[in-house]
C-alpha cells in the first residue's frame, strides 16, 4: 500500500469513529444544546467521508445545507426554550424492552443477510481520480437526466413551504 | 519522502503566511477605522502611540492579551471556551480558498466559493454558543438576533454571488478572476446590481453598523461578547475583522477583478523597453508614501516619533523598491503586483465598509428583515433572471456584452423601483391596521 492510500484509510476511520462516536454521545446527551452540537459533529463527520471520497460538491452543501442551515435553525429554536424545564421532562419512552428486541432482530436480520448473500454485493470498482469536475456533473445529472424527479421534489418542497405559511399566518 | 512532503511546501509556507500576517492586518484596520471615524468627526484619533497612533493595535493587542479572563458564574464553560476558538478558526480558514495573488494561493479548489460559504456559515456557532454558553441575557438576545439577520442575509448574498459564477461559469476562485481577466471586463461592470446586493448583505452577515443588531451597544450592551473579557474577547474581536477582509476578499475576487491591475487589458509601453506605463503605479505610489513620511518627520513632537517615522519611511522605500524591481523581471511582476492590486481593492472595499458606518444611523430589526426578505432577495432572484438572459443574448444572439447587460440591468432597476414603491405602501397600511386596532 502507498502513502496516499494510507493516509486515505486514517482519515476515513478518523471520520467513521467520529460521526459514531457523536451519535451515540447526540442521543445520551441530557443537555439539549450539547446533543445539538454532537450532531452538528456527526454531520461535519459526514462531510469529511464525502470529502474523502472525493465528492466535495457533497461535502460544501453538506455543510451549508445541514449545518449551516438546519442546525442553526435547531440551535435557534432551542435556545428559547427554557433549560430547566427540558432537563426534568422524560426523554425517552418506556418501552425499552421492546426496543432491545426490536434491535436484536435487526442485527440478526442484517447478519443473516450479509451471512447468506455477501458474495451477491459487488461494490464497483472506484473510479481512478475521482468525479472530476464534480458540480458539473452534478448540474447535468439533475438537469439532465432525472429533471422530471427534481421538478417534482422542488414542487413538492414549494407546496410544503406554501403550506407552512398559510398554516403559520393567521391572517394573510 | 521528500517528493511526497513537496507539494504540501507552499500550501503550508502561505498558511502560516496569513495566519501570522492576518491577525496584524485586522488590528491595523481597526486603527484605520477608529482613523476614518476620527477623520469624520473632525478629531484627530489616536496619536499618542508610535506617530499619528501607529503603533496603537500593538499596544491594544498587549492590554487584552493581559486582562484577566473571567468565566461568568454558571456558564457551560467548555462551550463558553470553545465558542471564540471556533469563530476565530472558521473566519481563517475561509483564506485558504482566496488567490491573493496569481500565484499566492493556499489551495485552488473547484468548490472554492463554496468553501468559503460552508466555512462562514460554520462561524454563526461560534457567535450563537458565545452568547447561549454565557448566562446572560443580553448575549442570549445578541445571539438570536444575529442568527436571524445571518440567516435572512445569507440567501440574499448567495444569490448575489451566483450572477457572478454565472460570468465566469466557474466555482474556483482562481478561474472567476481568470474570465474577468478573458472577457476584459471586471464583473461589477456586467452585474452592479448583484455587487450593491453583495456589499449590503456583506455589512449585515459581519455585523457591521448600521446593522450592528447582534451587538447593539445601547440595547444589549456588547450583544453575544457582553461576558467576554482579555483574549477570548479579543478572539471574536479578531474574528469579526478577520470576516470582513474575507468578505471584502470575495467582492474582490468576484466582482472588482481579484489580483487584475485596473485596466488589465490596456497596454501603453515606455518607448524603447517593455515596461508599461500603468505598472508604474504600485512603486510610485509608496515612493510618494516615504516622500511625505520625510517630510512629516521634523514635525513630530519627540525625538522617538521622529526616529520612528523616518523607519516608517524607509519601510515604504523598500516596498517600493521591492515593487519596482520586480517591473524587470517577467517572473515576479503578476505575483508581486497582484498581491498589491488585490490588498488596494480590498482596503478600499472595506473603506466603503467604513464610510458607511460613520454615515448611517442604526436600523430597526424589523426594518432590517423587511430590507432582506422583501427587498434584496426577490431583486437578487430577479437578478438572477436578468444575467441569465443577458448571458443568452450574447451567446446565442450575438449581442455586445454591454448593451445586453444594460438593457437587463435596466429592467432589473425598474423591478426595483416597483418593490420599494410596494412595501412603502404595505407598511402604510400595517402601520394603519396597527392605529385601527
Amino acid at each position: 500500500m502507498n502513502g496516499a492510500g494510507a493516509l486515505d484509510q486514517v482519515f476515513f476511520y478518523f471520520f467513521a469513529a467520529l460521526a459514531v462516536v457523536s451519535s451515540v454521545l447526540m442521543v445520551t446527551r441530557r443537555n439539549v444544546i450539547h446533543s445539538a452540537i454532537f450532531l452538528i459533529t456527526a454531520l461535519l463527520a459526514t462531510a469529511g467521508i464525502f470529502l474523502q471520497l472525493q465528492a466535495e460538491f457533497l461535502f460544501a452543501v453538506q455543510i451549508i445545507l445541514y449545518v449551516g442551515g438546519i442546525m442553526v435553525l435547531f440551535i435557534f429554536a432551542i435556545m428559547l426554550v427554557h433549560q430547566d424545564v427540558s432537563l426534568k421532562q422524560l426523554r425517552y419512552s418506556r418501552q425499552k424492552w421492546v426496543a432491545g428486541v426490536l434491535g436484536v432482530i435487526l442485527v440478526a436480520e442484517f447478519w443473516f443477510a450479509l451471512d447468506k448473500g455477501g458474495s451477491l454485493f459487488h461494490p464497483g470498482a472506484p473510479i481512478s481520480g475521482g468525479l472530476q469536475p464534480n458540480t458539473e456533473q452534478v448540474g447535468q445529472a439533475l438537469f439532465g437526466g432525472y429533471m422530471l424527479p427534481f421538478e417534482i421534489a422542488s414542487v413538492l418542497l414549494l407546496v410544503a413551504m406554501v403550506g407552512a405559511v398559510v398554516m403559520a399566518k393567521r391572517r394573510i | 519522502m521528500l517528493e511526497t512532503v513537496k507539494p504540501y511546501l507552499w500550501p503550508v509556507l502561505f498558511g502560516v503566511i496569513v495566519v501570522a500576517v492576518l491577525p496584524l492586518l485586522a488590528g491595523y484596520v481597526v486603527l484605520l477605522e477608529r482613523k476614518v471615524m476620527a477623520d469624520m468627526q473632525a478629531r484627530l484619533g489616536p496619536m499618542r502611540v508610535g506617530p499619528h497612533g501607529l503603533l496603537q493595535p500593538i499596544a491594544d493587542a498587549l492590554k487584552l492579551l493581559i486582562k484577566e479572563d473571567i468565566v461568568p458564574l454558571n456558564a457551560d464553560r467548555v462551550i463558553f471556551w470553545l465558542a471564540p476558538v471556533l469563530s476565530v478558526t472558521t473566519a481563517l480558514v475561509a483564506y485558504a480558498a482566496i488567490p491573493f495573488g496569481p500565484g499566492f494561493q493556499i489551495a485552488d479548489m473547484n468548490i472554492g466559493l463554496l468553501f468559503i460559504l460552508a466555512v462562514s456559515s460554520l462561524g454563526i456557532y461560534g457567535i450563537v454558543l458565545g452568547g447561549w454558553s454565557s448566562n446572560s441575557n443580553y448575549s442570549l438576545m445578541g445571539a438570536i438576533r444575529s442568527v436571524a439577520q445571518l440567516v435572512s442575509y445569507e440567501t440574499a448574498a448567495g444569490l448575489a454571488l451566483i450572477s457572478a459564477l454565472m460570468m465566469g461559469s466557474s466555482l474556483s476562485l482562481r478561474a472567476l478572476v481568470m474570465a474577468q481577466q478573458n472577457q476584459g471586463v471586471w464583473f461589477i461592470f456586467c452585474v452592479p446590481i448583484a455587487f450593491f446586493i453583495y456589499l449590503v448583505a456583506s455589512i449585515a452577515e459581519t455585523n457591521r453598523a448600521p446593522f450592528d443588531f447582534p451587538e447593539a451597544e445601547s440595547e444589549l450592551v456588547a450583544g453575544y461578547m457582553t461576558e467576554y473579557s482579555g483574549f477570548r474577547w479579543s478572539l471574536y474581536f479578531l474574528a469579526e475583522y478577520a470576516n470582513m477582509i474575507i468578505v471584502a476578499s470575495v467582492a474582490t475576487t468576484l466582482f472588482l477583478g481579484g489580483w487584475l491591475r485596473p485596466l488589465a487589458s490596456v497596454h501603453l509601453q515606455i518607448p524603447g523597453t517593455r515596461m508599461e506605463i500603468l505598472d508604474l503605479i504600485p512603486p510610485l505610489f509608496f515612493l510618494a508614501l516615504a516622500g511625505y513620511c520625510v517630510l512629516r518627520a521634523p514635525r513630530q513632537p519627540v525625538a522617538v516619533q521622529k526616529v520612528f517615522m523616518l523607519l516608517v519611511a524607509g519601510f515604504c522605500l523598500l516596498l517600493a523598491a521591492a515593487l519596482g524591481w520586480s517591473l524587470t523581471s517577467a517572473e515576479f511582476l503578476p505575483a508581486i503586483h497582484g498581491a498589491f492590486w488585490f490588498l488596494a481593492k480590498v482596503f478600499v472595499y472595506i473603506y466603503a465598509f467604513l464610510w458607511i458606518r460613520f454615515t448611517f444611523p442604526r436600523y430597526r430589526f424589523d426594518q432590517l428583515m423587511n430590507l432582506g426578505w422583501r427587498i434584496l432577495i426577490p431583486l437578487a432572484l430577479t437578478n438572477l433572471v436578468g444575467v441569465g438572459v443577458a448571458l443568452v443574448l450574447h451567446s446565442a444572439r450575438g449581442w455586445g456584452l454591454f448593451p445586453a447587460f444594460l438593457l437587463t440591468t435596466l429592467a432589473t432597476l425598474a423591478v426595483a423601483g416597483f418593490l420599494v414603491n410596494e412595501g412603502d405602501k404595505r407598511l402604510k397600511v400595517v402601520a394603519v391596521g396597527a392605529n385601527g386596532e
